[in-house]
């Protein structure tokens, strides 16, 4: 492309970049809004007063917005290594299970190691799950995107009958567990404010949140600071080079692969020990897929997923906001935004590079010269 | 006796669940050997369920509502090849996006022209495509054999999938045996030599979109207004994926493709008659085991086939010309 010789400075290219593909997508939403014969200004400002407006709907922005930290963590993950995943879905399900079997194994005779065990044993069920998939495709080039995609119904077919037989609750109807042991919750936000002395609304976010933001920060160290994150990189960049180099191919592929399932199983911590407290069927909720999208729009890049994962939590706060106010546009209508975000922001993250690095070209130049 | 009516209906049941199975899988397969990864099937499947399903719902004609459903799934298509040609995006980001985006809009549609909580009306029989008999079907059916295969399995089902089983041949003879198709295939493997030769790539992979969309819209239709009547949410249930894999299974060929199609939609059905049946020894099956089955198959089947070998070679890359 001829406009690739001027590079755009960094502000440039990861703010001012994402920030005019984000407006496109939510113009292209103005315009559904429109069809569907509502005012679009309107519902954009019932989206940010639903998602920032009061302190109840910032914790749950940032509740949701936990989900997507994990899930978009999970697929950039598995990306610097080359691969696809797809399957947060269903890791993440798993990530419920292993953590479900946890807190019940240990019970409430010890409700803080049992916390303990669920972080643990919601990451090994979720790098489990992803590890059929990462060894397939590392020992016999099985696709990943179409073997996690299947491994995704799988689970969910496994989950439905784990909570309609052996995991339900005993005389319940409804396809759940028992609740959780006493004591084994993680702690809420409000809870941990008021140990500081500030009051906050209540609102489900809870310890995970900061759970994330350590995930991120770990994501980032492995990426930059170890020797295994370099091979990783190498590997996703070019695997013959990274072979000819004497890296481990499968190895690599199978282990970033299953950290990738880690960190998505992680997500379960947030959604049922935050808020459900008992394992429920299908609590995914397409996290799992929005996290492509997180990961694409945050660049890979640990602070830009935290970012785009708050975005994502105010459009899905908010987005459910709008459904109270004008019955006609529904919860759906938040799903519209996301995927028209994904589209813009993630799919085609060059949509604007021309006329801007046109326009820097132009004002750059007159300095230089 | 009773064995032989079990296979029947089977075998009835399987070419019925097979025909949007068989459209989708030709559409990946389509935009795949033109290069263009087609992740987005899922969503294009639904989004032309829903145009169908709510076209004939306001026309009273299937139709206007095949046609409805083709045009959504057409321009979804070209919106992918957009992405995937102009834009040199990421193909698989540009289908999951289209996937969600349809997964909420469909819906969102739905409830905002018809009030009834996310789907279309209740098709009558005059505005789905219904069952016809092919010709002395209801003559022959007391032949032995001859009528049970011909007026019981064969007769009796939808035009569309006629028409899917029609699709196979046609699409191998446009790939195979026409210069279009000669090109639309090297475009896949080797779009520089395309390029070279003076033909256009650019325009070739949207034509090949452009088939992509007009196969799946085919099949969305047929999922709204022969099997189902009407739209309801998330109809598509993981069939665009199941095609995707087919597909693979098929090694990127319309015949092979339309075998996969058949396996995939046999354990469909398989899984429907299955549930509540008792077997010696281990007892009954959970419907959610057998739910699984397909999906189980296709990891097995993939596992097994080292797939990537037969990949045309330059599908998911976007050409970039050198200047």
């Amino acid at each position: 492309m001829s406009g690739s010789a001027t590079k755009l400075p960094g502000v440039l290219e990861s703010v001012l970049m994402p920030m005019l593909n984000i407006l496109v997508a939510l113009l292209a939403s103005g315009l559904v809004v429109l069809a569907l014969g509502e005012d679009p200004v309107v519902v954009l400002s019932l989206l940010i007063e639903g998602a920032f407006g009061y302190e109840e709907a910032i914790g749950y922005t940032f509740y949701y917005a936990t989900n997507f930290i994990f899930t978009g963590l999970a697929v950039s993950v598995a990306f610097h290594a080359g691969h696809f995943n797809i399957g947060g879905e269903g890791q993440a399900m798993l990530g419920g299970l292993g953590l479900t079997l946890a807190v019940f194994w240990l019970g409430s005779s010890a409700p803080v190691l049992s916390i303990i065990l669920a972080v643990f044993g919601a990451a090994l069920f979720g790098a489990a799950w992803a590890f059929i998939p990462a060894w397939l495709q590392a020992h016999r080039g099985s696709h990943v995107v179409i073997t996690t995609i299947m491994f995704n119904f799988i689970a969910s077919a496994l989950l439905a009958y784990l909570l309609v037989g052996p995991l339900q609750r005993p005389g319940g109807q409804m396809p759940e567990s028992s609740d959780f042991p006493d004591g084994t919750a993680l702690p809420q936000f409000h809870e941990l404010m008021e140990i500081l002395g500030i009051s906050f609304e209540q609102s489900p976010l809870n310890l995970s949140f900061l759970i994330a933001l350590l995930a991120a920060f770990g994501v980032w160290f492995l990426l930059a600071r170890t020797r295994f994150g370099y091979e990783m990189r190498v590997t996703g960049q070019n695997s013959d080079a990274a072979k000819f180099a004497g890296i481990s191919v499968p190895r690599v592929t199978v282990i970033a692969l299953m950290m990738s399932g880690a960190l998505a199983g992680m997500m379960g911590l947030n959604e049922l020990l935050g808020e459900q407290l008992r394992l429920i069927g299908n609590f995914t909720l397409g996290y799992g897929f929005v996290g492509i999208a997180v990961a694409f729009m945050g660049r890979n890049h640990p602070v830009g997923i935290v970012l785009a994962a708050i975005l994502f939590g105010a459009v899905y706060q908010g987005g459910a906001e709008i459904g109270f106010e004008i019955p006609k546009i529904t919860r759906d209508m938040s799903v519209v935004i996301q995927g028209l975000v994904i589209l813009f922001a993630g799919a085609m993250p060059h949509l604007f590079r021309r006329p801007v690095t046109a326009l820097y070209a132009r004002f750059a130049g007159k300095g230089n010269k | 006796m009773e064995f032989i009516t079990d296979i029947l209906l089977l075998s009835d049941s399987t070419l019925r669940i097979s025909a949007p199975l068989i459209l989708a899988a030709l559409a990946g397969l389509c935009a795949e050997r033109a290069g263009i990864v087609d992740i987005g099937l899922e969503g294009k499947m639904l989004a032309a369920a829903f145009g169908a399903a709510a076209a004939a719902a306001v026309s009273g004609s299937p139709w206007v509502g095949l046609f409805a459903g083709i045009m959504v799934s057409v321009i979804l298509a070209l919106l992918h090849g957009y992405v995937s040609i102009h834009q040199r995006g990421n193909q698989i980001v540009s289908g999951m996006a289209i996937n969600i985006m349809v997964a909420g809009l469909a819906p969102t549609l739905a409830n905002a022209w018809f009030s009834l909580g996310g789907q279309t009306p209740l098709l009558d029989n005059e505005a789905r495509f219904t069952a016809i008999d092919l010709p002395f079907a209801k003559s022959l059916e007391g032949v032995p054999m001859v009528g049970a295969l011909y007026s019981d399995l064969l007769s009796g089902h939808s035009l569309l999938t006629y028409l899917a089983f029609a699709m196979v041949p046609l699409v191998a003879w446009i790939l195979y045996k026409t210069r279009f198709g000669l090109r639309l295939r090297a475009v896949g493997e080797n779009p520089e030599a395309v390029d070279t030769a003076g033909i256009s790539v650019t325009l070739l992979r949207y034509q090949a979109m452009v088939i992509a969309g007009v196969l799946c819209g085919m099949s969305g239709s047929a999922l709204s207004t022969a099997l189902g009547a009407g739209f309801i949410r998330d109809m598509s249930a993981g069939k665009g994926f199941l095609a995707l894999a087919a597909m693979i299974f098929g090694r990127w060929k319309p015949v092979p493709t339309l075998l996969a199609c058949l396996l995939f939609a046999f354990v469909d059905a398989l899984q429907g008659r299955l549930q509540g049946v008792s077997f010696p020894l281990i007892g009954e099956i959970p419907v959610q085991f057998t739910i699984m089955l397909p999906y189980v198959i296709t990891v097995v089947i993939l596992a097994g086939f080292a797939g990537k070998m037969d990949a045309p070679r330059a599908s998911g890359i976007p050409y970039e010309k050198d200047r």
